[in-house]
């Protein structure tokens, strides 16, 4: 008989308790103010969390390698800022020019992340920690040359703003973007040899390279692909807000880090799912709009995301060791049959 | 008919070591042959090399008679090779299944993984295998046996014709370890060739019919193991005659130093009693998961306990105090030293001071000459080998690893003294040196519980033997009585 493995399924009660955390802020903050529900309401709730959903999806497929990337706020602000500076140089380039410039300036951002820690060999804590400063160092020089220290709406063309802001049958843009990369990452993560090779590098690099998996290639890939969905992001925060300076995404990679890792990836690599990630950006998302609904000052924000932080660190924990006891009391049993 | 795999005229160098120097061995189909040679002999560069993890400098690596070249892991792979490490090389969080097929999953359309196939093939590895492994459970949680076996299912899913075996037993209880020969067996007779590792010499005659023996990086004979008796292969691989494996004992017990009454941790162990005496040394024998282990921490009180009561010297135990425990001057060498027992980065001196800070330190201030001089004293009592004190323990060998364990306990002066599994992974010359260290310590005084999965060495060794069997005490056998087929039958709860 096969049925899914123990682990398997109490990561599937992880997704489902994000659900029941985020009913209840949710139904909180209904009570509190009825148009927190509203379709306006809804509507705002996926907007705001599609972008960093996207990130988190990138993250996750590096925490899943057992790795991070710190520099993710940094290619974001660069790639935004590309994108802008796109537009004042010809007004008239085609959206999706300028959409795969920004994914392709935040690959190259994710190679040179991926070739410091692949090749060279150095922790990404310590590479992507460098590079959120270089990254963001040429964000600055870059406004400073050019003298641009802010780039506004009308200098974009409509049909850009439109990507941001618009929808399609009642969902958000951004939304559908993030969904079909989200669907595309699920699918492939789950039913691609590479995928399952992400997460045996995780879960044991060093039998991972016994077993003739090509981890440097592997995760080198992985802070590619990463990067250009870092770099999607930056060009969706750009059509969104309409206003980009050289400080775009500062601080978002906590956040991100946050979001991965209370939607149950584990941060030392192995386990998790990318819907579980998205789930986690939502849930901190719903949590930020709902606080100044309750009554709590918005200052309070940061504090909430760091405690979720802390409160899914805690209940992985605990959850393993209630696994491991109940695989120990297993064992008995099988040995006792 | 070439040999599967021959090793010609092998030469590998790692810096000034010159790990192996002219090493040539042949493997034939249908044959188990066997590596012998103590640690740093050689024995894991040859398996690297194999395995494609190395390239030697020299020589030649041939398959079916053709010269090879591999470039990785996965090179020798292709080639039919696997190896089966001394640790099993597992994703824990991973299925079952996944863990055999990883990187080679069964395909479907689009390059998707078959999941279906993929299940369904290694439940019918697995009982071929005759071990019934639930295929999309996670391997987290497995027993190391059944991590072994997983390994056994990867090599032939991978439909390997030469399986390395480096020391596969050394964590496998002796009924486990017969399910591994029975496998291995039939393997040889499917027409694999097979290189077993294995530093239980018994386990070599058991299944091995040809036997390479290595020292100090170079080949000393190879020979059908049955022209080769016990004495000589010994002698071979330590190049001195071991007069006794094991040393005379006829220590005189003295008062009682442990006394453990009705220990009982729910779902681990129950109702555990039995006495230890200054001077003694027994044996606490059973299979791997039968509670032993968890019986030391509990009296150590490194884990709870439900129920029960430890006396040491006549002075009742704080249950789950450490701190209490080793004041009372009880001292234990745990069963995994790499995870347990030392701090391998640290310095030898700082990890032989480690548990007696107070007794090196002045208002809280540690003193770097006392601790220096307490690591110098115990360093030369127990013979460790090393470089300088302050070198890390990492780089120490398994064996001196192992002293520099016991040495750090012994400065605590301990009045009992608990071992877990004190010579696993360590050569057959450093054996007999911590036995004879053991044997020492008895004779000075110490009350000695010894836990091994080593069946000659609980009978070689302790003065009575204890048997437990899923958390109970099955026998207690006194050396007269302690034959090999007794322990046996009271491990596995055959109480008629």
């Amino acid at each position: 008989m096969i049925r899914p493995s123990a682990r398997e399924s109490a990561f599937a009660g992880r997704e489902l308790g994000i659900v029941v955390a985020l009913v209840a802020v949710v139904v909180a903050a209904t009570i509190a103010r009825p148009s927190f529900l509203s379709g306006q309401g809804i509507h705002d709730l996926f907007l705001n969390a599609s972008i960093i959903g996207l990130l988190a999806i990138g993250q996750a497929l590096l925490v899943i390698t057992r790795n991070i990337d710190l520099s993710v706020g940094s290619v974001m602000g660069l790639t935004a800022y590309l994108s802008g500076q796109l537009f004042l140089a010809d007004k008239d380039l085609p959206v999706v020019v300028v959409v795969l410039a920004g994914i392709g300036l935040g690959a190259v951002c994710g190679a040179i992340n991926g070739a410091l820690v692949a090749i060279a060999k150095v922790p990404a804590l310590v590479v992507t920690l460098g590079t959120l400063y270089v990254f963001r160092g040429i964000d600055y020089a870059w406004a400073s040359a050019t003298d641009t220290t802010q780039i506004n709406a009308y200098q974009m063309p409509a049909g850009f703003l439109d990507l941001g802001s618009g929808s399609l049958l009642g969902i958000p843009n951004l939304t559908l973007i993030t969904l079909v990369v989200l669907a595309i990452a699920a699918y492939a993560l789950h039913n691609f040899r590479a995928g399952r090779e992400l997460y045996a590098i995780g879960s044991n690099p060093d039998a991972a390279r016994l077993a003739g998996i090509p981890t440097g290639r592997r995760v080198f890939g992985a802070f590619v692909i990463s990067g250009g969905l870092v770099g999607l992001a930056g060009v969706m925060h750009a059509a969104y807000f309409g206003t980009i300076n050289a400080s775009v995404g500062t601080g978002r990679e906590l956040a991100v880090v946050a979001a991965v890792v209370v939607g149950g990836v584990a941060i030392f690599g192995g386990s998790g799912t990318v819907v579980g990630a998205v789930l986690g950006a939502l849930l901190l998302t719903t949590v930020t709009s709902a606080l100044p609904i309750l009554g709590v000052p918005a200052f309070w924000q940061r504090a909430v995301d760091g405690a979720a932080l802390l409160v899914a660190i805690s209940l992985d924990r605990a959850f393993m060791v209630r696994l491991a006891e109940r695989l120990r009391a297993e064992r008995a049993v099988r040995r006792a049959g | 008919m070439p040999p599967l795999l021959e090793l010609r005229d092998v030469h590998k160098s790692f810096a000034a070591v010159h790990a192996l120097r002219g090493v040539s061995i042949e493997l034939h189909a249908g044959e188990v042959h066997g590596l012998a040679g103590e640690n740093g002999a050689g024995k894991s560069t040859i398996v690297r090399t194999i395995g494609g993890e190395h390239r030697p400098d020299t020589g030649e690596v041939l398959v079916d008679g053709q010269p090879v070249v591999f470039g990785g892991p996965r090179d020798a792979q292709r080639h039919g090779i696997a190896v089966i490490h001394q640790e099993p090389t597992q994703f824990p969080d991973l299925t079952v299944a996944e863990n055999v097929f990883m990187g080679r999953q069964p395909l479907r359309s689009f390059r998707r993984i078959d999941r279906a196939a993929m299940n369904r093939r290694a439940a019918e590895l697995f009982s071929s295998l005759g071990v019934p492994i639930e295929p999309g459970r996670v391997t987290r949680g497995l027993s190391i046996a059944d991590q072994q076996i997983i390994e056994i299912g990867k090599a032939l899913s991978a439909e390997a014709r030469i399986i390395v075996m480096d020391e596969p037993t050394a964590a496998l209880s002796t009924v486990e370890a017969e399910r591994l020969f029975r496998v291995a067996g039939r393997l040889a007779e499917n027409g694999a060739a097979l290189l077993f590792i294995s530093h239980r010499l018994e386990e070599m005659y058991a299944i091995c019919q040809r036997v390479t023996v290595l020292r100090d990086g170079a080949l000393v004979t190879t020979a059908p193991i049955a022209d080769l008796d016990r004495d000589t292969l010994v002698r071979s691989m330590v190049g001195r005659p071991v007069s006794q494996l094991y040393p005379e004992r006829d220590a005189e017990a003295g008062d009682t130093a442990l006394v453990v009454e009705g220990l009982t941790r729910a779902g681990v162990f129950a109702d555990v009693s039995f006495q230890v005496r200054r001077g003694e040394i027994v044996g606490l024998a059973g299979l791997v998961g039968s509670g032993r282990s968890e019986v030391a921490r509990a009296i150590f009180g490194v884990d709870q306990l439900d129920r029960g009561v430890v006396t040491v010297a006549g002075k009742r135990l704080r249950a789950g105090d450490p701190k209490a425990a080793i004041e009372a001057g009880v001292a234990m060498v745990p069963e995994d030293r790499r995870e347990q027992g030392l701090i391998l980065d640290l310095s030898i001196e700082r990890n032989a001071t480690l548990p007696r800070l107070g007794a090196v330190s002045r208002w809280g201030v540690m003193s770097r000459a006392k601790e220096r001089s307490t690591a110098r004293t115990w360093a030369q009592r127990l013979g460790v080998k090393h470089a300088k004190l302050s070198d890390p323990v990492a780089t120490l060998s398994g064996g001196n690893q192992q002293k520099v364990v016991l040495g750090k306990w012994l400065a605590t002066e301990p009045v009992v003294l608990i071992v877990d599994e004190p010579t696993r992974g360590i050569d057959v010359g450093a054996k007999v040196e911590v036995h004879a260290l053991l044997s020492e310590l008895a004779a000075s005084g110490i009350a000695v519980l010894m836990i091994s999965s080593e069946l000659s060495e609980v009978l070689g060794m302790a003065d009575r033997v204890l048997v437990m069997h899923e958390g109970r005490l099955t026998a207690e056998l006194s050396t007269a009585d302690a034959t090999e087929e007794n322990v046996l039958r009271a491990a596995t709860g055959d109480a008629g």
